[in-house]
């Protein structure tokens, strides 16, 4: 195709700071001095209050631990779903997994919500970490799903065959041969599911407990608060450290197709 | 008949009946029942939850989600057409798209917060205009419609872009050049060739920015303040605040059906995915 005009590429580049430099401006002001917008120097002091700060320390600690659970769930559960759907479609399955992806957040979140109250009439629990980690498992499987079985679609059917023609079982098929093949499409969507259950503010909020505070909903209060130094460090550590994640997840799954 | 297959997908199936089926069969019933005393649900059963959709005031509220989300929608189409171009166009598309991409997975929080912090008062904007002599006081960026309409863009301009690259990528390039070579200046070309080419594309990127801006909740929650209220922060007012559950719950119905009609009119697009 021909390549792009002067005035496209003018364009694109313009495109392109309006998507990152919001993002940038706030690691730039991240490490100054300042607690206002003008720049005074360079300084980790914010940095430095944010380790201090036990709120978010805590709730990043919380995170951690319900994004590793629901990754771990998520990701078992979504990969067998893919290999199943591959070995014959199913489309309640589909539609299920479809609908959880274009559900607006805010009804995911109150129904679930409105579930779990439903369900403590009967048991006696409360809302907590056991009710946000079943929550992100719940929403992050439909990524797994759909990432798992993109590999798929290029995957010879005939190569599972030729090991049951030898003689495997279909479970010792799936282990043997499928399930290597799989391996980075597996490990890629682990760190989407990752991504998506530390990021998720609006259902967590909703269904979270008041042991379960997580780093979303303290950032998500300090913001509301207006003005604070402290939250362009936190913002600077969460977006590096997600992006490197997603690079790190693209990577792989452009290496599985290769 | 496949053993493994039954067993590989029982664990979803447990998750989609418990986590999806039953939570919507919940709200179903909880639009259709009355308010109790203490912020729970009673009987009898009513069809007044849905009779208040159509109030004045909330009426106001369902029309502005509207029109916030389609004046972002449009916004979106045509930021993200020229874009695609840009990477279907250029010699290095996967970095390009990357590049586009990338933002929408780093949390949405955080870039929300962004804009607040260019957008504020004594943000980065007012600061730099009111610095270099443009203006004496600062100008209200934040907290009105234009603000929620920008965080819109911001955050949905990647789901623009993706579907209007993979039309404008099948392009036959060729069809652009015999334009030129006919004599079709570019505007002419992109006009009458291009755009009625892509509208798959933009049909199908305008229902995927659409949706999610309609159920859009944290945007005008953060940028809009306490003027914008849109669909999305008045169900999350009812199950919080106001505690009305059914009208909460009749209010996610009315959301839900108005995107999966939407989506309907798109599933084409959609079972591409899954």
């Amino acid at each position: 195709m021909t390549r792009p005009g002067r005035s496209l590429t003018l364009y694109a580049v313009c495109a392109y700071a309006f998507l990152h430099v919001p993002l940038l401006i706030l690691a730039v002001f991240s490490v100054n001095q300042s607690r206002f917008t003008v720049w005074e120097g360079f300084s980790l002091t914010w940095y430095r209050a944010m380790f201090a700060n036990r709120d978010l320390m805590e709730s990043a600690a919380n995170s951690l631990m319900i994004a590793v659970a629901s990754t771990v769930f998520a990701t078992a559960i979504g990969a067998m779903a893919a290999y199943a759907l591959w070995k014959r479609p199913s489309v309640w399955m589909s539609g299920s997994l479809y609908l959880s992806l274009v559900t607006p957040e805010i009804v995911t979140g109150v129904s679930l919500l409105a579930f779990f109250q439903w369900i403590f009439r009967f048991v006696h629990l409360r809302l907590g970490m056991h009710t946000v980690i079943l929550a992100h498992v719940s929403f992050s499987i439909a990524y797994v799903v759909v990432v798992v079985l993109a590999r798929l679609r290029n995957y010879d059917r005939s190569l599972e065959e030729a090991a049951m023609d030898l003689g495997a079982t279909e479970f010792a098929a799936f282990r043997g041969v499928t399930l290597p093949y799989l391996a980075p499409a597996i490990a890629a969507a682990a760190l989407l599911a990752f991504t998506v259950s530390i990021d998720d503010y609006v259902i967590t909020s909703l269904v979270a407990g008041v042991d379960s505070q997580t780093l979303p909903m303290v950032i998500y209060s300090m913001a509301r608060r207006g003005v604070n130094p402290v939250l362009n460090a936190v913002s600077t550590v969460v977006v590096f450290g997600l992006g490197t994640l997603v690079l790190f997840s693209e990577r792989l799954r452009a290496r599985g197709d290769r | 008949m496949s053993r493994l297959r039954a067993w590989f997908l029982a664990p979803s199936w447990l998750l989609a009946v418990a986590t999806v089926a039953i939570p919507f069969a919940i709200v179903l019933a909880y639009s259709a029942l009355s308010r109790g005393a203490y912020g729970g649900v009673e009987l009898p059963w009513t069809s007044e939850n849905y009779q208040r959709l159509f109030d004045l005031l909330y009426g106001a509220i369902l029309w502005r989600s509207v029109w916030i989300s389609a004046v972002a929608t449009v916004l979106c189409v045509v930021l993200a057409f020229p874009l695609a171009l840009f990477i279907a166009r250029s010699p290095r598309k996967n970095l390009y798209l990357s590049l586009v991409i990338l933002p929408f997975w780093t949390s949405f929080l955080i870039r929300l917060y962004a804009w607040m912090f260019l957008l504020r008062d004594t943000g980065l904007i007012n600061t730099v205009l009111q610095w270099t002599g443009w203006i004496r006081e600062p100008l209200p960026l934040l907290y009105n419609d234009g603000a929620v309409i920008l965080g819109l863009v911001y955050g949905y301009l990647p789901f623009a872009v993706l579907p209007l690259y993979a039309t404008i990528e099948k392009l036959d390039p060729h069809l652009l050049e015999a334009a030129a070579d006919l004599g079709a200046r570019p505007f002419r070309a992109l006009v009458e060739i291009l755009l009625p080419l892509s509208a798959e594309g933009i049909w199908a990127s305008s229902i995927l920015v659409f949706v999610p801006c309609l159920g859009t909740y944290l945007t005008s929650d953060l940028l809009g303040g306490s003027k914008t209220i849109l669909i999305g922060n008045l169900i999350q007012n009812q199950f919080t605040a106001s505690r009305d559950w059914p009208f909460g719950a009749a209010l996610s119905m009315a959301l839900l059906a108005m995107a999966g009609c939407l989506l309907w009119v798109a599933r084409k697009r959609g079972q591409e995915l899954l």
